[in-house]
């Protein structure tokens, strides 16, 4: 893929573990889970092990939530008009986890039945619209993405590198959810030295480029497009490991390396942790810091008393960009300031990482420039003519213009090189939301 | 200055809020916004609007260098006063000058009262527009209709329609339009494109259209070489007549990537092409080249015709929209009796059928996916 854009921040983790954290207290965020009505299962005082349920879908109950470590449930935290926002738990000193036996996985009710029991259910995601695996749809295929191209995404090799058999049991059992087979991207820059392509019962793509080419998204596009009446699941590489490791042992094991990243990331290394942990026992926090889970630009905003996210195998650190440069937009040199045009110096020092902030470097304005979107879209469609859409909620527009297809990570570097400062990804949410209640 | 207004006064629920449009646009200008992404990607790229117009602009500025020089030269010429350098380019300033006031004053103006009442920042789209007006219009065109002229293109072209970002055509050419028809003895003929010294009778000194137009490539020969064109020593509007200032903005918009290379390209090959078959079909005696440098071809074509607002969005829309604005300019030159010049009105009626050729380009691609979908 030609189109792209690798945002040059600095503060990528160096390939070591430096600490493991079993952490004080874990969240449990229903939160994580789109299209995922929580009802609860536990209260306050009970004893969970890592693998009990603590939530269950208000519509299908088959589909469960688990504690990600055995202890005690300390606190239900709940939001506006009582939504639920997190549950807390304890873990103990020494880990216990339910046992879902290994006998083989060998059809397809099975495998579902184990997914949904064990609460990684909600690791599948469907395809349109970004939302939990509906467990009575047969997908057209899965779609794995072995690697991240996102900014200081973790490296998966490092990551996963040594979980070679937990990854290839968790495709011979999704392999059995459909009927169009697994699809695998494998990075091409780094192609034979990953164990990844050894992978069997799967069909491979290698596939190579700047940011988006590592969104299962993008991939998607290019392999077998989704059209309408059409659903998909995916599933990321890290999901796609601990589906591999419940089949092999009947253990829920949701650890992970987490990569902290970020330019104010004080050491920025992978830590090793369960999801739901503090991200303050993951890493330092400065002052007038943001704390995100997940990478720049689709990354989710923890805060510094937040917990890492289900999904979430990366935090990234960066410092509020509250400071008002003088005249910046006029200067002709803006050493610190990376932009993707050529209307600053920044092509000058292409190897060069930038100490990013979150600042909007703008205004919000109405659009201008628009080939900026399709630079930076490695996808069969116009981005300019689906945000219109989306912001005109016109469906068959935007089902035309391929709402089907996309995710607002898929169009993140949008938000990023819009000059007319648009927050593209909340517009294409809010399509995304649209579509979801009209269609439904 | 503009940080001690700010707190209190200006702000929601201040005594002076109405204000605010107006005091951030100052405030932003002297210092890039403090605000941070909310939602979507944390990081942005370090381009904004304010970016973007100021590479427009400095690329307009070899233009009207040069414009200003050629403004002096030419008065020099036409009425002999032998002038040094310095001379005629200090002259041409001095008429430029209030050209510029007056546009920017009036422009701008209108642009902070709609942005108030909107309620809105206010947009940098002016900062080109302000200054492509001067630069098209012959330079000793009154300033009250100068200024009659911004108000009706700032109100009736872009405000109305929501500002910069949302208007059809574009502004600075509708200004010119705008005098062109209202007050054509200002705009035409061949007294006004140079400037006539008080208590001078205005003498006549017409363009290389209007001597092509009327006597044919021997006549022009004999007044203007292609190189006089080429370089720009021929009146004219101020900011048109130097291929060589025009291609310096060019490299730099085609260069940051402001302006499409894609409509220059076309519109240039639509005016060759269209140029050519004039040639052999007798309706001029010109070389098709000729018609790229005359008049103002190649700056409607480099400044006018790109701007990314009022132009074909799709890329193979540009290709389309370029080539037809190049082609009808041409066309007009060579089959119209009326007008000498085609490029103004061959902008602006592209700009009008622009989102036309993004719909056919669009639902062709539509169509396509429609087909590669079932395919696959």
């Amino acid at each position: 893929m030609k189109k792209g854009l690798d945002i040059p921040i600095r503060g990528a983790a160096a390939r070591q573990v430096v600490k493991t954290v079993l952490p004080r207290t874990v969240a449990v965020k229903p939160t994580d889970f789109k299209g995922f009505v929580p009802r609860l299962l536990v209260k306050e005082g009970d004893r969970v092990l890592a693998g009990s349920p603590v939530l269950a879908d208000k519509q299908r109950p088959r589909i469960l939530v688990t504690s990600p470590v055995s202890g005690t449930v300390t606190r239900v935290v709940r939001g506006e008009k009582r939504k639920l926002l997190a549950v807390f738990v304890t873990p103990d000193a020494r880990q216990e986890y339910v046992d879902f036996g290994t006998r083989k996985a060998t059809s397809a009710e099975a495998v579902k039945e184990l997914l949904l029991n064990a609460g990684l259910w909600g690791a599948l995601i469907q395809r349109p619209y970004g939302v939990m695996a509906d467990p009575d749809l047969k997908p057209k295929a899965i779609f794995i993405s072995s690697f991240s191209t996102a900014p200081l995404a973790p490296d998966t090799e490092f990551t996963l590198g040594d979980r070679f058999d937990d990854i290839q049991a968790g495709i011979n059992a999704l392999g059995l959810l459909t009927d169009g087979g697994i699809h695998f991207a494998i990075d091409k820059s780094v192609y034979s030295k990953t164990p990844f392509h050894k992978v069997e019962n799967a069909i491979t793509h290698v596939v190579g480029g700047k940011h988006p080419a590592g969104n299962v998204g993008v991939q998607i596009s290019h392999i077998s497009p989704i059209r309408k009446g059409e659903t998909v699941w995916t599933v990321s590489l890290l999901h796609l490991a601990a589906i591999g490791r419940l089949v092999r042992t009947g253990k829920v094991d949701l650890r992970r390396k987490v990569a902290v990243t970020g330019p104010m990331a004080p050491t920025a290394a992978y830590v090793e942790t369960v999801p739901g942990a503090p991200v303050a026992e993951l890493a330092a926090i400065a002052p007038g810091v943001r704390v995100i889970g997940g990478d720049v630009l689709s990354g989710e905003i923890l805060g510094k008393d937040g917990c890492l996210g289900f999904f979430q195998d990366q935090l990234t650190l960066l410092n509020e960009g509250t400071d008002r440069e003088l005249l910046g937009w006029a200067k002709p040199f803006r050493p610190g300031v990376h932009s993707s045009s050529m209307c600053y110096f920044s092509w000058l020092t292409p190897g060069k990482k930038y100490d990013m902030d979150t600042n909007l470097h703008g205004g919000p304005r109405a659009f201008v420039e628009t080939k900026c979107f399709e630079d930076v879209t490695p996808m069969d469609l116009f981005p300019i003519y689906l945000i219109k859409a989306c912001l005109a909620g016109d469906i068959e527009k935007m089902e035309k213009f391929g709402i089907y297809e996309v995710l607002p990570e898929d169009l993140a570097l949008c938000d990023y090189v819009d000059p007319s400062k648009n927050d593209i990804q909340a517009i294409i949410q809010k399509g995304i939301d649209l579509m979801i209640k009209e269609m439904a | 200055m503009a940080d001690q207004n700010k707190p209190g006064l200006f702000e929601k629920g201040g005594k002076l809020y109405w204000l605010h449009s107006s005091v951030d646009a100052f405030d932003t200008f002297l210092r890039v916004p403090g605000t941070v992404t909310r939602r979507g990607a944390h990081v942005r790229d370090g381009i904004d609007l304010k970016r973007v117009m100021i590479m427009v602009v400095i690329a307009l500025v070899p233009a009207a260098l040069f414009g200003m020089y050629n403004v002096g030269l030419q008065t020099s010429l036409t009425y002999g006063l032998g002038w040094g350098f310095f001379q005629l380019f200090w002259y041409g300033l001095l008429k430029m000058l209030p050209l510029f006031i007056v546009s920017y004053v009036v422009g701008l103006a209108i642009e902070f009262a709609s942005s108030q009442i909107r309620g809105e920042e206010v947009n940098e789209g002016y900062l080109v527009t302000g200054f492509l007006i001067p630069l098209i219009v012959p330079v000793d065109v009154p300033l009250w209709m100068l200024a009659l002229a911004v108000a009706f293109s700032v109100i009736f072209v872009k405000e109305v329609f929501g500002g910069t970002g949302m208007n059809i055509w574009n502004p600075a050419l509708v200004a010119r339009a705008f005098l062109f028809f209202s007050y054509p003895s200002s705009m035409s003929g061949s007294s006004v494109w140079v400037h006539a010294p008080k208590g001078v009778d205005a003498v006549s000194a017409a363009t290389p259209l209007a001597i092509a137009h009327d006597g044919g490539l021997a006549a022009l020969d004999a007044q203007y070489s292609f190189m006089d064109m080429f370089w720009g020593f021929i009146p004219g509007s101020t900011g048109e007549t130097s291929v060589v200032a025009i291609l310096l903005g060019a490299i730099l918009l085609v260069w940051t990537g402001v302006a499409s290379w894609k409509i220059m390209v076309s519109s240039i090959a639509g005016g060759l092409l269209v140029g050519w078959l004039g040639q052999v079909a007798g309706a001029t005696t010109l070389p098709c080249y000729y018609q790229i440098v005359m008049g103002g071809f190649l700056f409607g074509s480099i400044f006018m015709a790109t701007d990314p607002v009022t132009a074909a969005q799709t890329e193979t829309g540009k290709w389309i929209y370029g080539f037809l604005i190049g082609a009808l300019a041409v066309v007009v030159r060579l089959w119209n009796p009326g007008y000498m010049e085609g490029m103004m009105l061959a902008i602006l009626l592209m700009n009008t059928f622009a989102p036309l050729i993004d719909h056919c380009v669009v639902t062709a691609a539509v169509n396509r996916r429609a087909k590669r979908v079932k395919t696959a």
